[in-house]
């Protein structure tokens, strides 16, 4: 059942422009950035060479390029997340979802994993760009992994946080906007105070920050997993609420 | 089987402290139609919300073929079918692809799905647009695919709420016709402001005004009890007296020159009525039974409540 609506989702994703056009403009953006940061590198490479124990490629090329990649995605994750529900609601079609028997829970799970259908299509596409670098040099695969998974875990807690922002309103615009600025908030949050230790726990910033570099902590990923069922469960309480109201 | 598929009891409805519908119970019988008749705002639509599931009761219980919607709720609404005001319908989707989806989300098996999307279009006349976007659909049209989309998986029990409004009349007809075909193997609760179409469609008749019940009676009973009074022309003038002391007259109302509206005393008829008149050649060249309809009986009910309230 969960997998009908996710498929049903991803499906009316690609049927709009809008999933086409952030592929598009994403990996356009990311393709200059990887072009240029590969350009630096040859650059700077003779000067490395001198040195033992320098970065490698991965380093130096890869891990910035998907900083970078983060924040972009920390923009337009918003624009992706703020139909699912949101739209439904203003359309009036959230009721044959809810007359049908089907558990809110298996509701917001597929309209989620519809989601990270897109995400996962989307991260693969960013990472082929690296990829292709085997052809020429060689990579350290672990750092790799570390960083793909970094991004999808990433991208899962943009998605949750957009689902419950979108189960809040009927508004799409509205949704999109406090998304963002959630997003941003948790981005930012230690840049002043990183010495509380409340706050830099809650910076998504840090948590990717650390793998990227391939750092493959456990209270990394129970941060993310935490975000994740934490939203999740609260937009399967907002809708059960609703019918309350 | 006589038992009941919707059992509604003593249900209330709030939002914040208005009270949307109060203490409402009724049931309704396998292979049932009901009409749902009341005016803008009276709490017919908050019922089939609640019915469905999509708002849950203040008060009160409602079960579905035995399941009640609240504990049983994935139970329930596998008997349902819901066309709610606003059809559910994807403007994106084709309606193939849409009530495909429809029917896996009402757990039809993945190999009966083409079956089950046939035989709807084929009810519901949708044939021809299969392949064409729900959004590029008429109003009618649209309609229709909100229909389909409520029996696709069969169920017993279907909810319609205002299935007919903003079609033409072309339309309107040939949607009571289906209403009337689904009656047949499902029960059907109808919801609707319009009163012809109750009583062309349903088997019964329930009034509600301000979220309270206020009737309850088959459309039949409604159309044999009331032929109590007869319109009459006569080309003579008569006095009034003389109409009324033939037997089985209670009184007699005068209209326009010549026309007269006679009111029978109970269990009697006209008979004794065009015996005289022929007798006295009265020149009776109209006499025409009236019904007391919904319509009437709606406005009655309805008003000398507004008054007593007001």
């Amino acid at each position: 059942m969960i997998w009908v609506i996710a498929r049903r989702e991803i499906g009316a994703m690609f049927c709009s422009p809008l999933a086409w056009i952030l592929l598009a403009v994403i990996q356009a953006i990311l393709g200059f950035l990887f072009l240029s940061n590969l350009d630096n590198y040859y650059l700077m490479q003779p000067q490395l060479m001198q040195f033992e124990n320098t970065p490698g490629v991965t380093d130096l090329v890869i891990t910035p390029l998907m900083h970078v990649a983060a924040i972009i995605l920390l923009m337009i994750m918003p624009l992706l997340t703020m139909r699912s529900i949101a739209e439904e609601k203003r359309n009036r079609t959230l009721s044959l979802l809810v007359s049908a028997p089907l558990s809110m829970s298996e509701i917001v799970l597929g309209k989620f994993l519809g989601l990270m259908l897109f995400v996962f299509i989307l991260v693969t596409m960013l990472m082929l760009m690296p990829l292709s670098l085997y052809l020429g040099t060689s990579l350290d695969s672990g750092k790799l992994l570390s960083i793909y998974l970094g991004m999808l875990l990433l991208l899962a807690t943009f998605s949750a946080i957009g689902l419950y922002l979108s189960s809040l309103t009927e508004n799409q615009t509205i949704a999109a906007v406090s998304t963002f600025g959630v997003l941003l908030m948790l981005w930012i949050i230690d840049w002043k105070w990183g010495s509380v230790t409340v706050l830099s726990y809650l910076s998504l910033l840090q948590h990717h920050q650390s793998m990227l570099e391939g750092i493959f902590n456990s209270s990394d990923i129970a941060y993310y997993l935490l975000l994740i069922v934490g939203f999740l469960v609260l937009t399967i309480r907002q809708l059960d609420r609703e019918r309350l109201l | 089987m006589t038992e009941a598929l919707v059992q509604v009891e003593n249900l209330s409805r709030f939002y914040q402290n208005h009270r949307a519908i109060s203490h409402l119970s009724f049931t309704l019988k396998a292979g049932e139609v009901l009409g749902f008749l009341g005016p803008n705002g009276a709490g017919k639509s908050t019922t089939m919300q609640v019915i469905t599931g999509n708002l849950a009761p203040s008060e009160g219980e409602v079960s579905i073929a035995g399941h009640d919607i609240l504990e049983a709720p994935k139970a329930a609404k596998r008997h349902l079918g819901y066309l709610p005001e606003q059809p559910p319908v994807y403007r994106d989707a084709g309606v193939d692809e849409y009530l495909r989806y429809c029917a896996r989300l009402h757990r039809i098996p993945r190999g009966q799905v083409m079956a089950s999307v046939d035989r709807v279009k084929q009810l519901c006349g949708l044939e021809d647009v299969g392949r064409r976007l729900i959004g590029n659909l008429s109003k009618g049209y649209q309609q229709r695919v909100g229909i389909a989309q409520a029996i696709v998986h069969d169920p017993q029990v279907v909810i319609l709420d205002e299935p007919t409004v903003g079609l033409d009349p072309i339309q309107i007809r040939e949607i009571r016709t289906l209403i009337r075909t689904l009656g047949s193997q499902h029960s059907v609760i109808l919801s609707t402001h319009i009163l012809s179409e109750v009583q062309a469609t349903c088997d019964r008749v329930q009034i509600i005004r301000a979220g309270e019940l206020i009737y309850s009676a088959s459309t039949e009973s409604l159309n044999q009890g009331h032929e109590s009074s007869v319109r009459l022309a006569l080309r003579k003038t008569v006095p009034l007296e003389a109409l009324s002391c033939v037997a089985g007259v209670d009184h007699v109302e005068a209209l326009e020159a010549g026309r007269f509206r006679v009111f029978f005393a109970p269990d009697t008829n006209a008979d004794a009525l065009v015996a005289t008149a022929a007798q006295q050649e009265w020149g009776l060249y109209e006499l025409i039974p009236e019904q007391q309809s919904l319509e009437d009986l709606f406005i009655e009910l309805t008003h000398t409540e507004e008054a007593v309230a007001g």
